[in-house]
């Protein structure tokens, strides 16, 4: 069995005196909230860690409220209770949809929203043991100095493999941040870095606090698609959302956001569409677009050319589904 | 309803065989009460860890171990030449050193390991050891190593890579294909997959004050770890205990040695102290002696009727870094792949090519599952070509009933047709076949296993099998057998044995089994041979005191031995049912008969039991073969790629269902893992396959021999929800040569899913997908090539 090395653990019930053990040991410290993610990792070797502050015992982290406006979602909320939650299911179906797909259920009780977003990247090259790295000789996100998905690459391209970071960015969510200097808002879409080695824009003396999003136009309508090879368990191999903004049953606007890509997602505007009526043919020219902006690289453990038709295709489905199109086209007569 | 009755109303004369019960012993593994090797802490118990190679093949120049030595917690290390017997389990090719002496031939071969108070300890002196290795061009492919014969990977072996080929030939293919009216030609690719039973591999061991050396390991093969253990260590057979605890599943994967059983009894020994070695699961994929990867080219000739005349195939097995049962792999490619169909000519040339990985061995349906793939999809070729209905065909070259193969094995029972019969019906194939919408379809497929070996893999005439059975004035029956229990239930099915010859109930049976200190040999958890040899062995035993329990009841009941019968707890009047006592009873009168009630029973293969003549001739001789036939339902979706396995229907002739609810968990956990290695299961090496663009990766010493996915994340198995629906159904064919007439269930039902399901999905779509695993991107790429006319 992999060993988990020695860390201490620290047990906050305010998030000042959270933030302040933060300040105390940053950058030698984490956040941990569920920890499916971070344990892992650390038994790997993957992270290496000497302090985790828990946020298992803030209460202003757990729970969904709901104004006229917006929903707001403690960031050591449960997966399951986001999944199961009537309003998210209600406001924000994507939402609640993607939480529910991630994992198992056992991982969902454990996990959080908040680390979901903070989930590390992964990599074919990375999410292995430390014998197996020492065999390849490392790697940018390792001890290494080489690339083995992009021969030649200067920066690390592991992948954001957060489920829920698609639709929250489709939604135009918005994260709160504590830290001793005070607190701090960024748009979701804004959080990520250009960095597999550490691609989240928070700080190391920061704790994400919540999750606000804005209750969305009736109008407005977005889906999510996941693609992993089993329907349990994985991680996603394709993770998208689509928001289509509609008027007069035309589109005004809206946005593709393709993650599991590399360490950032991808966000294409829709406003040069608009105008489109929501049918078949704006699936078409969704995939299409997504076909020649996005492209899925070789750090997934999944062939990256297969993943790139399947990310084509899943869009295309999630328009057929706002559009109230059956999901699948009819298979051809014999 | 207790079991006689259940029985009775439904006609069967038996009370406890063929009843609906489960495994004594399951709630404890439920409710989390049993003890597997890594639950054992004895008193001043040291960790030990394997320091593995980070290259798939290099020279060992040298190897420093004073600075783990010098470290506080450590208590000792050992490296291979203190270990340089070389041993395997097949006697004939030993290659194998505990602890790799001189040289390297994987990426995690193992090199040197320490003993010390903790496991982090021991982890961390690992890291202090200083290899010095010369690095060697590693090969990771068949072809590789076939066209580099100068660089061996074993530089005793005797022609470069090759571990083992066999060329063997039955009547005159040649003619035959001549004269056939259809010849159908294809390559086959099957990829290699590993067990992934759910319980790393974990060993204990511990030298008592008499010297006494005791090993807990999980193992399905205790005899012949007790036979190498003592090879390699020197030490005499009667003063080694091997004892394998429970098992959390093996399938193959954990019989024979591992390092780690070695490595525990040689720091146990040098240390004074009891020493643990647990795998991580990365250990396990390491270890492997999974399924071989084969590259078959198979040419079959048929007459117009839809008749077998012919077969050729050839086949490249990757074996790994070593031989394991390779030979037997070897063998098997071709010696088990004409039944359950009559062949009248075949020939096959099979080569096993050791390369730079992780060794293959046996993994459930050892060394024919492969060829089973590409001789079944030929044969739905053959049936589309012909227009003949794919169940039809088979019929049509069904091998019969005690009957001679053309390689001269000798078939018993056989309920194939039975097993087609039943999935026919089951699938409703007449209604549907042929009439399902496009992106649905229904595919079939058959196949054989052997139920044990004729002869044992080490040249003997001992038993196979040894059971000891006693019994006593507590009306308890005790059986002790060398059986491995692995979760299959042997150690139920001796019980059954028992039970129904003396008349007791399941519970009243305590079987202590795979304890060499204990108990007679029994060969062990392989070739699926326990239920037929060692419950040939418990009934000879159990009869034998079943019939002094007779004779001293018949004694004070006045009347003959034959008129008592012995069943429910009861000694009874076979002519007059309200004449009975309690078995225990029955039990005390035979002790004051006979003093001590104790018996054994034996299994050895009969001796005039038929095997082929000509070299080889020995490997697939079984005493009783067991039938398998499988339909699939697949729905493909054209736009992703994607199948869905929507239903599989398995039928198996097992002969007799002693326990018909563990046939049933053996049928549907064979069929889901065969449907597990058909569209997701890979024991995947770097790099083949890794680059999209199909290009080598220019890779440095290192980089060439990693697997792709070592932990059970990366190494997808299917989740409850990717599972189709299964159904299981038991033929009983009754076999004279099986207990009550059983046979095989373990992996016999394994085998023809695979294409069953590829044959379903070519029903579906019109794709063949001829190297497995089956993938969305083979399937999409499948109905590209049929839309632009290339298929």
């Amino acid at each position: 069995m992999l060993r988990l090395p020695p860390f201490a653990l620290h047990q906050p019930t305010t998030v000042a005196e959270a933030v302040a053990t933060l300040k105390e040991f940053a950058p030698d410290v984490r956040v941990i909230s569920g920890g499916t993610d971070l344990l892992p990792n650390m038994k790997l070797a993957q992270t290496k860690v000497s302090h985790l502050v828990s946020a298992k015992f803030l209460d202003e982290l757990h729970g969904i409220t709901r104004t006229d406006t917006h929903v707001r979602i403690g960031a050591a909320t449960s997966l399951q209770t986001l999944a199961e939650d009537e309003d998210v299911r209600e406001l924000l179906p994507a939402l609640a949809y993607a939480a529910s797909r991630i994992a198992s259920p056992q991982i969902r009780q454990m996990g959080t929203l908040g680390g979901n977003i903070s989930l590390d990247t992964r990599c074919r090259y990375i999410n292995q043991s430390e014998l197996w790295r020492e065999a390849l000789g490392g790697c940018l996100k390792s001890h290494g100095s080489e690339c083995h998905v992009v021969p030649g690459g200067q920066g690390c391209v592991a992948a954001l493999s957060a489920d829920t970071v698609a639709p929250l960015i489709a939604y135009g969510a918005v994260a709160e941040m504590a830290s001793v200097l005070g607190p701090r808002r960024a748009p979701v879409q804004e959080l990520f870095q250009q960095d597999g080695t550490w691609h989240v824009r928070i700080a190391r003396e920061e704790l994400l606090v919540a999750i606000e999003i804005p209750i969305p136009a009736p109008q407005t309508r977005v889906a999510y698609r996941k693609w992993s090879v089993r329907q349990s368990i994985d991680f996603p191999l394709v993770s998208v959302a689509v928001r289509l903004d509609v008027a007069d049953d035309v589109l005004t606007g809206g946005l593709v956001v393709v993650s599991a890509l590399g360490p950032r997602p991808r966000v294409l505007t829709l406003e040069r569409l608009a105008g489109s009526a929501i049918d078949e043919s704006l699936a078409e020219a969704l995939g299409q677009m997504v076909h020649e902006r996005a492209r899925p690289l070789p750090n997934l453990p999944y062939d990256a050319e297969y993943r790139r038709e399947r990310m084509v295709v899943e869009v295309r489905r999630a328009v057929r589904v706002l559009a109230g199109l059956p999901e699948r086209p009819l298979p051809v007569p014999r | 309803m207790s079991a006689v009755r259940d029985n009775v109303s439904r006609g069967r004369p038996y009370a406890v065989v063929g009843a609906r019960h489960g495994k004594p012993d399951a709630l404890d593994a439920m409710a989390g009460l049993a003890k597997y090797a890594d639950d054992i802490a004895l008193p001043r118990m040291l960790h030990a860890k394997i320091l593995r190679s980070p290259h798939a093949h290099a020279r060992i120049r040298s190897i420093d171990t004073s600075a783990a030595e010098a470290m506080e917690g450590v208590h000792a290390v050992v490296v291979g030449a203190e270990m340089p017997t070389r041993y395997g389990v097949i006697p004939w090719t030993p290659d194998e050193q505990a602890l790799a002496a001189d040289k390297v031939r994987y990426v995690g071969d193992g090199v040197a390991a320490v003993a010390a108070v903790s496991e982090d300890i021991a982890i961390a002196a690992c890291k202090r050891i200083v290899v010095d290795y010369e690095v060697l061009t590693p090969l990771t492919t068949p072809e590789a190593a076939l066209a580099h014969p100068e660089n061996k990977i074993h530089e005793a072996n005797k022609h470069g890579n090759i571990t083992k080929q066999v060329q063997l030939a039955f009547g005159d293919v040649d003619a035959q294909l001549a004269n056939a009216d259809l010849v159908i030609e294809g390559h086959y690719g099957f990829h290699g997959s590993t067990h992934a039973a759910l319980e790393p591999h974990c060993s204990v061991a511990h030298v008592d004050g008499r010297g006494l050396l005791t090993v807990w390991s999980a193992t399905q093969v205790p005899h012949y770890l007790h036979r190498e253990l003592a090879k390699v260590l020197e030490v005499p057979t009667h003063k080694i205990r091997v004892i394998q605890p429970q098992v959390g599943g093996a399938f193959g994967g954990k019989s024979e040695p591992f390092d780690l059983e070695f490595v525990a009894a040689k720091l146990a020994m040098k240390t004074g102290r009891p020493v643990k070695c647990l795998y991580t699961r990365e250990e396990v994929f390491l270890a492997h002696r999974g399924r071989h990867p084969f590259e078959m080219d198979y040419k079959t000739g048929f007459a117009e009727d839809g008749k077998i005349l012919a077969v050729d195939a050839k086949s490249i097995l990757d074996g790994g870094a070593y031989s394991s049962f390779g030979l037997v792999t070897t063998y098997y490619s071709g010696q088990l792949l004409g039944s359950p169909y009559v062949f009248d000519s075949y020939r096959f040339d099979s080569t096993r090519v050791y390369t730079n990985k992780p060794a293959c061995g046996p993994k459930r349906g050892h060394g024919s599952v492969q060829p089973r793939f590409a001789i079944e999809v030929q044969l739905d070729k053959a049936a589309r070509a012909l227009d003949i209905d794919p169940i039809e065909l088979r019929r049509r070259n069904f091998v019969g009933e005690n009957t001679t193969t053309i390689n001269e094995f000798h078939i018993g029972s056989s309920g194939f047709l039975e097993c087609l019969d039943l999935v026919e019906q089951a699938s409703t194939w007449k209604a549907r076949h042929g009439k399902l919408p496009r992106g649905r379809g229904l595919g079939v497929a058959g196949s054989t296993y052997i139920s044990g070996t004729n002869y044992c893999i080490y040249p003997t005439d001992l038993p196979q099998s040894g059971v000891q059975i006693c019994l006593d004035r507590s009306g308890r029956v005790r059986v002790f057998a060398g059986t491995s229990d692995i979760g299959q239930g042997s150690s139920t099915m001796l019980a059954v044995v028992a039970a129904e010859e003396l008349g007791v109930h399941l519970d009243d049976v305590r079987v202590v089994a795979a304890d060499s200190d204990l108990c007679p040999v029994d060969l062990g958890a392989y070739s699926s041979r326990i239920t037929l040899m060692a419950g040939n062995a418990c009934l000879s035993a159990a009869r034998d005191l079943a019939g002094k329990v007779r004779q001293a009841v018949a004694k004070k009941w006045l009347c003959q031995k034959r008129d008592v019968i012995l069943a429910d707890r009861r000694a009874q009047r076979l002519d007059d049912p309200d004449v009975w006592m309690d078995i225990t009873e029955a039990f005390i009168l035979a002790e004051v008969e006979f003093g001590t009630m104790g018996s054994t029973g034996s299994y050895q293969t009969p001796r005039e039991d038929v095997h082929g003549e000509y070299r080889g001739g020995t490997i697939g001789a079984s005493p009783a073969y067991s039938f398998t036939a499988h339909i699939a339902e697949v729905s493909v979706d054209e736009e992703t790629g994607d199948v869905r396995v929507e239903n599989i229907w398995c039928a198996h002739d097992c002969g007799r269902a002693l326990s018909p609810v563990l046939v049933e968990g053996q049928i549907e956990g064979s069929v889901y893992m065969g449907f597990g290695e058909t569209v997701m299961e890979h024991h995947h090496v770097m790099p083949s396959g890794l680059r999209t663009d199909g290009k080598r990766r220019d890779s440095g010493p290192g980089k060439e021999g990693l697997l792709a996915h070592s932990s059970l994340l990366d190494y997808r198995m299917p989740t409850t929800l990717d599972t189709p629906n299964l159904f299981a159904g038991i033929v009983e064919k009754p076999d004279p040569r099986g207990p009550f007439g059983a046979k095989e269930a373990g992996e016999g039902p394994l085998h023809s899913v695979i294409p069953a399901i590829c044959n379903a999905i070519f029903d579906a779509v019109g794709v063949r997908v001829d190297e497995l695993p089956v993938t969305p991107a083979k399937i999409l790429a499948g109905l590209r090539a049929q839309r632009s006319g290339g298929a």
